[in-house]
């Protein structure tokens, strides 16, 4: 610290030497050999103002325990939507007629994705589990005692591999009645319940634009997804959506329309390549010109979805993050409000402090040593407190809200990273004083 | 042990330049007791603040046993005053929550010693001022003599040099001031102790074996008692 020798020449030998206040005092006063003792200090003043830290450390607990809680429920938010998607599988590509520049108004003069479409892309032999043409439409099903509006989709047999369905009753729409263009239909679990009350629905016969359809299969229950329950649809061979319920012949006359085709990879890293291998086929047998003219379909990569959804998921964690932490910046305010009071009504105990010989680093420290106790206690309470939210959800089942190491990490850094920040101001006022003003003062 | 050689303070307040000390010379031998009388503005506590490290001359040499201090930063006297130098102040200036104990051992931690030394020396100079059987009272348990009696230990704990007594006496009724100026004299006389002591009274000064008078920042007497 200083090179002052203060023990240079002393004088002669006190008179009672005696007694130990007379014997040399064998202690280093250099560096921060007091620093255990400044930080008892600042504990010390802490615990006689009880309420006044508990008030000071309000701000942070509120801020800690926001952030905390926001962002565990944020990623376990995140981490349900992600987990739904993957359900549904990462490895889905699908082609729908249109383009994403053409606006709604001119949705007609898109309807141009055809079964010659599908057949040619299930040509090229692509590394795929499936390829799965399907229109959808909504119409009214209507059965002897019941009837519905339903989503009825017309597919090939792809469509059970593609989407994973299993049968409850009977089976699968198959490539003789997709050939024959036969009026069977599948239904899905809960329409079966809605059409057919507890009975049996297998061998009934519905009617749909006053087509008989006879009821092969009922899907076992698939569960809610993100885009509303699989149980509500119907499904038929696309051939008879084409042919005999919705009349999907193509304008020029040669062919029928489809909805949409959903290709799924067997490896969930094809899906780029196989996306634009199928672009660029479509854009041939579209004749569309290679200046740069825009496709008139539309491929959506489920991979995609998911990376936007994560994207826009994390954002919103952050955002909430943000805004907690912001309390938590108005806790560091009230925390450096609170340590000038204290810095203005101990200015005697720092005059006296500094005139019996502590030096500037050792005030400072005391002061730093307080603010940074109190952010941090109140991390630790906010820590706490904010985990009990995420807690409660996970055991009650709404959501899996883990709250991770990094979680703790983040919530206590920022709150001793706070302390540190507020505090520094107020003890370098303190470490200024002087001594002969700071004694005087009132 | 103390040696101050023509030593000028001189203020600025606002625009004007206050001369508060023109030209003190003296010296101060071990083991002696020493009264600075002066009405107020006189310099005398100018020339307390200089002695005690608290302040640097603007010009004179102070040499305070064996160190020159006159010239020192702010950080180098605070060591200086922790480790020659006690105070005794007019208002006691106990820290209020803590125990006498830890009252006198409050300086010691600064120059980092030890835990169980501090405490040795703390009880053995609570003893010595009469307050042994008081260690663990906070200063609101205690009287105003007694009061002044732990901040004497404080002062006497960390084996200063000299013993800087400002006013000790001015908050204090005539018969506990005399016990407290007994206690110095004792210190003073038994122990071997150097005290300077600033003070306005006569009765009080008496104690002392020399007195120095200042008026207008200047020694206008120096006599033996």
């Amino acid at each position: 610290m200083t090179t002052l020798d203060v023990h240079a020449a002393p004088e002669s030998a006190p008179v009672a030497a005696d007694s130990i206040l007379f014997q040399p005092i064998a202690a280093s006063s250099s560096g921060f050999g007091s620093l255990w003792e400044v930080v008892r200090i600042s504990f010390g003043s802490l615990l006689a103002n009880k309420v006044r830290s508990l008030l000071t450390m309000l701000g942070v607990i509120i801020g800690v325990a926001s952030v905390v809680s926001l962002l565990a429920l944020g990623n376990g938010a995140s981490a349900s939507i992600t987990g739904e998607i993957e359900a549904i599988g990462t490895n889905i590509l699908t082609i729908s007629a249109g383009s994403q520049n053409r606006g709604p108004g001119n949705a007609t003069a898109a309807q141009n994705l055809t079964m010659d479409d599908a057949k040619a892309i299930e040509a090229l032999q692509l590394p795929v589990i499936g390829v799965a043409p399907q229109l959808n439409s909504n119409a009214q099903i209507v059965a002897k005692s019941a009837d519905k509006n339903a989503q009825i989709i017309g597919i090939t047999p792809a469509f059970q591999v593609v989407n994973n369905l299993t049968m409850q009753q009977g089976s699968f729409i198959t490539d003789e009645h997709l050939q024959g263009a036969n009026t069977v239909i599948v239904l899905g679990s809960t329409l079966a319940k809605d059409l057919f009350g507890n009975g049996q629905a297998l061998g009934q016969t519905v009617r749909i634009n006053n087509q008989s359809l006879r009821v092969v299969g009922v899907l076992t229950p698939q569960g809610g997804s993100a885009f509303g329950s699989e149980d509500d649809r119907a499904y038929i061979p696309i051939t008879t959506a084409q042919k005999r319920l919705f009349n999907a012949r193509t304008p020029d006359g040669n062919g029928y329309r489809v909805g949409s085709i959903t290709l799924s990879a067997i490896n969930a890293s094809d899906l780029d390549a196989l996306q634009s291998r199928v672009s660029m086929l479509l854009r041939e047998r579209h004749h569309l010109k290679l200046d740069g003219s825009a496709d008139d379909f539309n491929v959506i990569n489920q991979a995609e979805i998911l990376g936007t959804l994560n994207t826009i998921t994390s954002m919103m964690t952050l955002f909430l993050a943000a805004v907690a932490g912001i309390s938590l910046l108005v806790g560091g305010i009230g925390i450096m409000n609170i340590m000038l009071v204290s810095v203005t009504e101990r200015t005697r105990e720092i005059g006296l402090r500094k005139a019996v010989g502590a030096r500037s680093h050792h005030i400072l420290m005391q002061f730093v040593v307080e603010a940074a106790v109190l952010s941090m206690t109140g991390g630790m309470i906010g820590l706490l407190l904010g985990s009990i939210i995420p807690i409660v959800v996970t055991q009650l089942g709404v959501l899996d809200a883990p709250i991770d190491l990094q979680t703790v990490g983040v919530a206590i850094g920022f709150s001793l990273g706070v302390g540190l920040f507020f505090g520094i101001y107020p003890a370098q006022r303190a470490a200024k004083l002087n001594p002969i003003d700071a004694l005087r003062h009132e | 042990m103390i040696s101050l050689r023509d030593i000028h303070k001189t203020y600025q307040m606002g625009d004007v330049l206050v001369s508060a000390l023109q030209g003190v010379s003296f010296s101060i031998d071990k083991g002696d007791f020493v009264a600075i009388m002066g009405p107020s503005g006189s310099g005398k506590s100018t020339v307390m603040n200089l002695i005690g490290c608290l302040d640097t001359p603007t010009s004179g040499e102070y040499v305070l046993d064996g160190v020159a201090v006159d010239q020192l930063s702010s950080n180098d006297l605070a060591l200086v005053r922790g480790q020659k130098l006690g105070f005794i102040f007019q208002q006691y200036n106990l820290l209020p929550r803590q125990s006498a104990l830890r009252n006198v051992e409050m300086p010691m931690i600064y120059r980092g010693v030890s835990g169980a030394e501090r405490q040795r020396r703390a009880l053995a100079a609570l003893n010595l001022v009469g307050m042994g059987q008081r260690v663990d009272h906070r200063p609101n348990e205690l009287s105003g003599g007694q009061q002044q009696r732990v901040a004497i230990a404080r002062a006497l704990a960390g084996s200063p040099s000299v013993i800087l007594a400002d006013e000790p006496t001015g908050a204090l009724d005539s018969k506990t001031s005399s016990e407290i100026m007994e206690l110095l004299r004792r210190l003073n006389q038994q122990q071997g102790i150097t005290v300077v002591l600033v003070t306005h009274e006569h009765d009080v000064a008496a104690y002392a074996a020399r007195v120095l008078t200042m008026r207008d920042g200047q020694l206008i007497g120096d006599q033996r008692n």
